[in-house]
């Protein structure tokens, strides 16, 4: 039911992303294939955030925490020697994914203010807990001695390989979203956000709905912590930090809060504008900040809302 | 009084809002079919005890017996699945979706759980042909599609019964259903009520004494939270204490 500039915006950018690696290649400039894998890691995170912030209006500002948690769960093993990303990978999405629902099963008995602060918190208490433990690199962090291993299968020291597990990633994930966000799970998390009271009165526990949006998004959220990791070689704290939750945020909003695909933009936005802007200033953010103040008065589904909408907005 | 066991059966039900007492000690009996209206003037208490009755509140004191059952302790969606709906007082809908997307959201509510991750619910045939057979019985038939925040006022307070009627309630609680509604959009509120009544079991928080009288089988009325007089209309009618609380009528002693 979305309208066809959407669908061929959609089509035109994953495309354009699947490209990436041979203009990379052709241009012999492996720094796209850099940027482009770090904004797609970025926009699994979004997504992820999105389900929650839009689609379930669960306002959380501590989405860096589970970003951080995928992060530990890929260099710790590394660090004692186990590589294997068929470890490393699921271990992350699990101890974020479980870490989102203690901190949801908390934090969603309040609302509004409250939420985003208690969020907030949870995911500041995780950065200092970071910062604090001297074995694991403390704010220093540590180098990661080696990407993620899939035995002889794929091999992430190269470039490319990795640049397509991401994109395979985040075509599954945007194909996934797609369902559950239209399947009885999402109605449920998304009239929740509509009328929470009203839900009630028509029978429907919502808490139970919400915290395992929650935890579903904290998972992915480590997702792309693991990855993110692979990208930068490299584990430190600051990764939990609460800019960094501010910043996924930001990709939600300037893209479009509550549509699946908006989050993906928001990324690629924001980091092209950050990768463009630095070049010139480091206060690039003073451009970005009119920007995003922009979007948010005039466009409610930030870049994606912008595209002509069908009669129902279920992107 | 009803002989059988009562549908609903609330006893000493109070509630206490810091120093105000909004409901005080209030008993009420309704048998299974019959339609009680609870009137009064504002400020008796009438909204906080369907918010008790609802499970939106939780009361200081007193219990609530449905069909059998003490529900006093139990959440709201818990009494919704044991077959109490309500309808608010301030129109509560889901104002993004589609009109049959509200109706068949409270089917979905009733058809098991939704830890459904697949299946596309708004295309779902379970779920939006009851959805659609309910928004026909409220006369919102050819509205379905329509995006229930740009109904007509009275079109959504239909829909808000249509909301609590799909969730096949053994007894619905109606908090002001006609309220700021104009003439014609009344009348047809009473019309589809009238179709209800003796077919479910209803308890009506109502204002409109023109309502109250063409709908209820019996009234209780409400003053400074308690229920100074229960009975049939006419009993109502002539109660003299009635007349002088609420009716604002000079009564020779």
């Amino acid at each position: 039911m979305r309208s066809r500039a959407r669908v061929l915006t959609l089509l035109a950018g994953l495309l354009a992303l699947g490209l990436v690696p041979l203009v990379a290649a052709l241009t012999q400039q492996p720094f796209y294939l850099d940027l482009f894998r770090r904004i797609m890691i970025f926009a699994i995170a979004a997504v992820s955030l999105d389900l929650i912030l839009g689609f379930g209006g669960m306002v959380s500002f501590g989405h860096a925490a589970y970003l951080g948690i995928g992060a530990y769960a890929v260099a710790i093993p590394a660090f004692y020697g186990i590589h294997s990303g068929l470890v490393q990978w699921p271990l992350a999405m699990v101890l974020s994914g479980l870490a989102a629902l203690a901190i949801g099963a908390v934090s969603l008995r309040t609302s509004g203010v409250s939420f985003i602060m208690i969020t907030l918190a949870f995911a500041q208490m995780l950065y200092y807990l970071g910062i604090s433990i001297n074995a694991w690199g403390a704010d220093d962090g540590m180098r990661l001695a080696r990407r993620s291993q899939f035995g002889g299968v794929l091999d992430l020291t190269n470039g490319y390989v990795f640049y397509y597990v991401v994109f395979g990633l985040l075509l599954t994930l945007l194909w996934l979203g797609n369902r559950l966000v239209h399947a009885r799970f999402g109605v449920v998390i998304r009239a929740a956000r509509s009328n929470e009271p009203r839900m009630r009165a028509i029978g429907f526990s919502t808490f139970r709905y919400k915290l395992a949006a929650f935890g579903i998004a904290g998972a992915i959220g480590g997702l792309a912590g693991a990855l993110l990791t692979n990208q930068t070689e490299y584990l430190t704290p600051s990764y939990m930090h609460w800019t960094r939750s501010g910043e996924i945020m930001v990709m939600v909003i300037l893209g479009g809060i509550g549509t699946l695909y908006g989050p993906v933009l928001g990324a690629v936005a924001f980091l092209l504008l950050e990768d463009v802007l630095s070049a010139w200033t480091v206060h690039w953010q003073v451009v970005l900040g009119p920007l995003l103040v922009l979007v948010v008065l005039y466009a409610r589904r930030g870049l994606w809302g912008l595209l002509p909408e069908a009669r129902r907005a279920d992107g | 009084m009803p002989t059988a066991e009562p549908l609903l059966a609330v006893r000493g039900l109070i509630k206490r809002f810091g120093g105000l007492v909004a409901t005080d000690g209030i008993d009420l009996d309704v048998a299974e079919g019959e339609t009680l209206a609870v009137i009064g003037p504002n400020g008796a208490g009438k909204t906080t005890l369907i918010g008790q009755l609802s499970g939106d509140l939780p009361p200081d004191a007193g219990s609530i017996r449905f069909a059998g059952v003490d529900v006093t302790a139990l959440p709201a969606p818990a009494r919704s699945q044991r077959g109490l709906a309500r309808s608010f007082q301030i129109t509560s809908i889901f104002r993004e979706f589609t009109a049959l997307d509200n109706v068949a959201l409270a089917v979905q509510a009733h058809a098991g759980h939704s830890f459904r991750f697949w299946t596309p619910a708004f295309t779902e045939r379970a779920l939006r042909e009851p959805a659609r057979a309910t928004l026909e019985r409220v006369g919102l038939g050819a509205r379905a599609d329509v995006v229930a925040g740009t109904l007509a006022h009275g079109e959504q307070r239909q829909l808000e019964i249509a909301m609590a009627l799909a969730t096949r309630p053994r007894l619905l609680l109606l908090d002001e259903p006609v309220a700021g509604m104009g003439a014609d959009e009344s009348q047809r509120m009473v019309r589809l009520l009238r179709e209800l009544r003796g077919r479910h079991t209803i308890v009506l928080v109502e204002h409109d004494m023109d309502v109250v009288w063409a709908l209820a089988d019996r009234i209780a009325v409400m003053v400074y939270g308690r229920v100074i007089a229960c009975g049939t209309p006419e009993a109502i009618r002539a109660n003299a204490e009635v007349r002088r609380a609420y009716l604002g009528e000079e009564v020779p002693a």
